[in-house]
């Protein structure tokens, strides 16, 4: 097995390009995190032609709602939530730019087609790792939505973030492809 | 006649949510080791490696295993010989408040399904006693989180449908949940009762030791089929595809009418948390 992929952010286009499901990376950077009622009131200031609190453009969004921090730490236990519940928002941010999604579990069909029209990329994170990844993130502040708590706008930076392609820009699945690999038909 | 007071109750409460959160079963720890020397895909390997060290992580810095640390689910089983003095469900609630906030756990309820406003300390706590024996009182404290609970169903078969109904439900649950509840899962099932009791029996199930089969041998060995049934879906560790999908599968049974026949799957994750404390 070859070693993972160092990725940078923000990401451009030849980033995403050579990336294929099943490649291990490792992100180091600075990412934006969002979950349900931020992606909500996000589309919804599009809808209405406003301009939102964040640019997108080149951006990673990490779903995640971390827990609060203890004294002396950035950020609280931050594993990653369920994607699908941003599924029906997702779509009009990967238009305006953004090159990759990191969450847990399977995406619809709709958001894999904006991956592919628009060059950007879902990953998975080790769901329930949460200790884990805390210790990977650096530096952690709230921009937006401070008053949706752990649901807030937050930038943070990371330092090698382990992450397995599970989307790529070429419509591929890794769920579906995996587990095409070790299903066993009696 | 023994008494124990509310005051005792809040506190063990409070511990358990910090404990649950923070020390994953010795139980858990030793089904993940047989499942990295067991499992053959080398990012899902990777993946189970991760899943003990962030599970060592918590333990050794008293923080939460996963983000979500859940709904508390408070079994009570409360023998006839105890005075509780004070209120009981104020008590578990007291402790829920104090253990979510001194532990820094996440606050995930929501006062209202509609409304959606969080509650701010992760009460109210669901609370399920039973009456028993004795004179003591046992606490079993199980935060649930969203995101595998979410994966979990109920179906009323006919009686017809009989066992092969059963595990084809189960199947189907955990092929549809796919990567989404974070397998390695555990898989709780409650076969039989009423409507709510079979959901009841599927989420007790879970607060069974891992790996620990039910006495029954008929169940027993039913769990036992039904793990390999599970694991041939080839799902794997967080949905990558691999041999591992689940660690167990826990089978509850219950008495039933004789025009029913209901199922459920309750759905857990890797971070198998549960506690519990006998006063």
């Amino acid at each position: 097995m070859e070693g993972p992929i160092k990725l940078q952010t923000p990401l451009k286009d030849e980033d995403v390009e050579k990336l294929k499901i099943g490649d291990q990376v490792l992100i180091s950077g600075v990412l934006l995190t969002g979950r349900d009622a931020a992606h909500k009131r996000l589309v919804e200031l599009l809808d209405k032609g406003e301009e939102l609190p964040i640019d997108v453009k080149g951006q990673v969004i990490y779903y995640v709602g971390p827990t609060p921090a203890k004294p002396g730490r950035v950020i609280g236990s931050a594993g990653p939530t369920t994607s699908g519940r941003m599924d029906a928002y997702a779509p009009r941010l990967i238009e305006l730019g953004l090159k990759g999604m990191i969450g847990k579990g399977s995406r619809a069909d709709n958001v894999i087609e904006a991956m592919k029209k628009y060059k950007s990329v879902y990953f998975a994170a080790i769901g329930g790792a949460a200790a884990l990844i805390a210790s990977q993130i650096k530096k952690a502040e709230i921009i937006a939505y401070e008053d949706l708590g752990p649901e807030a706008i937050r930038r943070i930076e990371v330092e090698n973030f382990p992450a397995v392609v599970v989307n790529d820009i070429y419509g591929n699945d890794l769920y579906k492809e995996g587990r095409k690999r070790y299903q066993i038909i009696d | 006649m023994k008494t124990i007071k509310a005051s005792q109750i809040t506190d063990a409460v409070k511990k358990m949510c910090m404990d649950a959160n923070y020390d994953l079963g010795e139980d858990v720890v030793k089904a993940l080791d047989e499942a990295i020397e067991k499992e053959e895909s080398p990012v899902c390997k990777v993946v189970l490696q991760h899943i003990k060290e962030n599970s060592e992580i918590a333990r050794r810095d008293s923080v939460p295993m996963c983000q979500d640390t859940g709904f508390a689910v408070i079994f009570a089983e409360i023998g006839q010989d105890v005075h509780i003095e004070g209120n009981f469900v104020d008590a578990v609630n007291e402790g829920v408040r104090q253990g979510y906030k001194e532990g820094y756990l996440r606050k995930s309820i929501v006062a209202d399904p509609l409304n959606r406003v969080n509650t701010g300390d992760n009460t109210p706590a669901v609370i399920h006693t039973s009456i028993v024996p004795g004179d003591s009182l046992k606490i079993i404290m199980a935060p649930k989180g969203g995101g595998s609970e979410n994966m979990s169903g109920l179906k009323m078969l006919k009686p017809s449908d009989g066992v092969e109904g059963i595990k084809q439900f189960i199947l189907e649950r955990v092929s549809e949940a796919g990567p989404n509840p974070c397998p390695p899962i555990v898989v709780g099932v409650g076969i039989g009762g009423t409507f709510e009791v079979a959901a009841l029996l599927a989420k007790k199930s879970l607060t069974r030791e891992l790996g620990k089969h039910n006495p029954d041998p008929e169940i027993a060995k039913l769990e036992e089929e039904m793990l390999e049934k599970v694991n041939k879906l080839g799902i794997g560790p967080q949905g990558y595809g691999g041999r591992i999908t689940a660690l167990a599968v826990h089978i509850e049974k219950h008495p039933c009418h004789i025009a029913s026949l209901p199922v459920a799957v309750n759905i857990n994750c890797h971070a198998h948390r549960h506690k519990e404390v006998v006063l």
